[in-house]
């Protein structure tokens, strides 16, 4: 068994905390998530998907709780520190994409990197260039984002999430605004770096068919996971 | 590059419009600020240079004689006297020598002329006008006052027997450098007399002075002024020509004399000065608080635009204050490039005043200095200035909660 990635225990969230608005949205949230899975979260529009996603990518604090990333309790860290464990550990893919628009697909993957440890070198500017090829945009390497279709974007988008190769991609709808047969590829695209690289992804879908096609599905009702499964097919294979 | 820099400059290339007219406002801020400035200085310093071309910057006089009552008033009655204003003779200031050794080492003071001054008369033929006779030693006088650029004919040579005359007073009497004119004085009732050879004509610029103005040597004017080894002033010149009324309060303390500064003989002429000064700063400082506030609304409208860049950068582990530095730079960015294409369009409107503003004769109205320091100035001053005015966005960017930039 591999280490615990992500464990959650008792987690609540709430907007608008002491005024009379006061919601929650999440209800005491228990999920370990362990190195090298490939999960889905799946859930009716307004379960808290989003937000838990939020929470486990340290983009928002919870409200009430425990939360260890990478083995690191997370809720006594200053803002500085939780930005710098976010930034080696967690790679994102959104819905809309959400590349610079100024900057190449190429300098749109450095990016991170810029951010981790400055100037980049001509070695790591070939390695971005490689996560690109491989995503099957070498004939696109240097186009700004508005050049390349919404299946294309969402590639850099990917290889951008793996350019310091952190343990774990969370993907917020990253196929919503796709055709099926985009939406498709660049499913394929993630299960081929979960097997490759052992990155753990957890992909936030309404598609219940990719949803399928992931190892675990853990469902989200109202706030509280509603239920957490292993799929058939996967637990043949890793048993 | 480093990462703030790369960013800083991809958003500034990315809003191109924008970019482009915040840069031509910071231009044109830079371009009046170095215009007016180098135009009210040169203005200042040509007014000044004329006024103060036949004055020296401190006067030190003998102090004014003062009756006073001489009978004792008897206990329990009043009196109430009536005193007349005693007539001012010429008189030396006492231990001159001495006193100009002291002058001389005050902080402040360049060079010191002693001056024998008194009135007279200058006489040839017939004709006969009242001059005030001005005795100087030449070397001296031409540090306090630039004599020698004042000639219009012959030269500023005073020996004894030599007279330089104002051009309007050479001209009534009919005399030219060569001639012989007689002076006459009537100090104490006593009338003297020398007859002195011409030697040079000064163009004073104020044809009153150049009517009555005669130039001879310090011992010629003791003899016909009855001051012998006396002077009736010392001329100063100092460092700080603004710090002239100062000095002349300090030396009129010391000395107990009577200290005369051009800013307090001028002083009509100082208060224009200072009016223009302020009216400048006035200016230079709604020009900086016009060019601050339009870089802060430009990076404002720049945050907002890029919220969702800035939640995605924050999200790939950019912490709050590299975001902030972001912003700082481009108001640096904008503000080094606006200024110097505004330096350059500054050096080219004064290079076109200078060409254009001109007196009738052809030379110009007055020197407009290119000066270095002052371009060093504005284009740091803006900096500094665009770096402020990026304080407030560069907050406000560096407080985006990113689940909420990205989510918009």
């Amino acid at each position: 068994m591999t280490s615990p990635l992500i464990e959650l225990a008792g987690i609540r969230k709430s907007y608008g905390t002491g005024t009379e608005v006061e919601v929650e949205v999440l209800h005491g949230i228990d999920l370990v998530l362990r190195a090298g899975e490939f999960a889905a979260l799946i859930g009716p529009s307004g379960s808290g998907k989003s937000t838990l996603l939020n929470l486990i990518g340290l983009l928002e604090p919870p409200t009430a709780g425990s939360y260890r990333l990478a083995g690191q309790e997370t809720s006594a860290l200053a803002d500085d520190a939780i930005t710098a464990l976010r930034g080696h550990t967690i790679g994102f893919v959104f819905q809309f994409h959400h590349l610079l628009p100024a900057f190449t697909a190429t300098e749109n993957v450095l990016l991170p990197r810029l951010i981790a440890a400055g100037p980049v070198t001509a070695q790591q500017r070939e390695g971005a260039r490689d996560l690109l090829r491989d995503v099957g945009l070498g004939d696109r390497l240097d186009y700004l984002p508005r050049k390349l279709s919404g299946g294309q974007q969402q590639r850099v988008a990917i290889a951008r999430s793996l350019a310091l190769g952190s343990p774990l991609v969370l993907a917020d709808e990253p196929t919503g605004n796709l055709d099926t047969h985009s939406a498709d590829s660049i499913f394929a695209l993630m299960r081929r770096f979960n097997r490759e690289r052992g990155t753990a992804f957890l992909i936030v879908t309404h598609d219940p068919r990719l949803a399928q096609r992931c190892d675990r599905i853990i469902e989200l009702v109202d706030g509280r996971i509603a239920s957490d499964r292993m799929h058939e097919a996967s637990l043949a294979t890793t048993t | 590059m480093p990462f703030e820099w790369v960013v800083a400059l991809r958003f500034l290339r990315e809003g191109r419009f924008q970019t482009a007219l915040i840069v031509s406002g910071v231009a044109a801020g830079v371009a009046v600020f170095i215009f007016i400035t180098a135009l009210v200085n040169g203005l200042q310093a040509n007014t000044i240079r004329r006024t103060l071309g036949t004055q020296a910057h401190i006067v030190v006089r003998p102090v004014e004689e003062i009756a006073q009552a001489q009978r004792a008033v008897p206990p329990g009655t009043a009196s109430i006297p009536k005193i007349e204003a005693r007539a001012q003779r010429l008189r030396s200031i006492d231990q001159w020598q001495l006193l100009e050794q002291d002058l001389v080492r005050t902080p402040g003071v360049v060079d010191v002329s002693p001056m024998a001054t008194g009135p007279g008369f200058a006489v040839r033929g017939d004709a006969s006008k009242a001059v005030a006779i001005i005795g100087v030693d030449p070397v001296r006088y031409n540090r306090i006052v630039a004599i020698g650029e004042k000639l219009v004919g012959g030269e500023f040579r005073v020996q004894p027997g030599e007279a330089v005359l104002g051009r309007e007073l050479a001209s009534d009497l009919g005399i030219g450098v060569g001639d012989r004119v007689r002076l006459i004085t009537t100090e104490n009732e006593v009338v003297t007399g020398d007859t002195l050879t011409v030697t040079g004509i000064v163009d004073l610029g104020v044809r009153d002075l150049n009517r009555r103005t005669v130039y001879v040597g310090l011992r010629t004017a003791q003899s016909l002024l009855s001051l012998p080894g006396g002077v009736s002033q010392l001329d100063l010149t100092v460092t700080d020509l603004f710090d002239a009324e100062r000095i002349a309060a300090a030396l009129a303390a010391t000395t107990g004399l009577t200290v005369d500064s051009w800013m307090k003989t001028n002083a009509q002429l100082l208060a224009a000065i200072n009016a223009q000064t302020i009216t400048t700063r006035m200016i230079r400082l709604f020009v900086v608080v016009i060019v601050v506030l339009g870089i802060a609304s430009v990076l404002v409208v720049s945050v907002v635009q890029k919220r969702r860049e800035i939640g995605i950068l924050r999200a790939m582990g950019a912490p709050r204050a590299r975001i902030r530095r972001v912003f700082l730079l481009q108001g640096a960015m904008v503000a080094l490039t606006g200024s110097i294409i505004g330096c350059a369009l500054a050096a080219t409107m004064i290079v076109v005043f200078l060409k254009l503003a001109r007196n009738a004769d052809g030379t110009p109205l007055f020197e407009l200095a290119i000066s270095p320091e002052l371009f060093v100035i504005a284009t740091v001053g803006a900096i500094v200035c665009g770096v402020l005015a990026a304080v407030a966005p560069a907050q406000r960017a560096a407080a985006l909660d990113p689940a909420q930039a990205i989510r918009m």
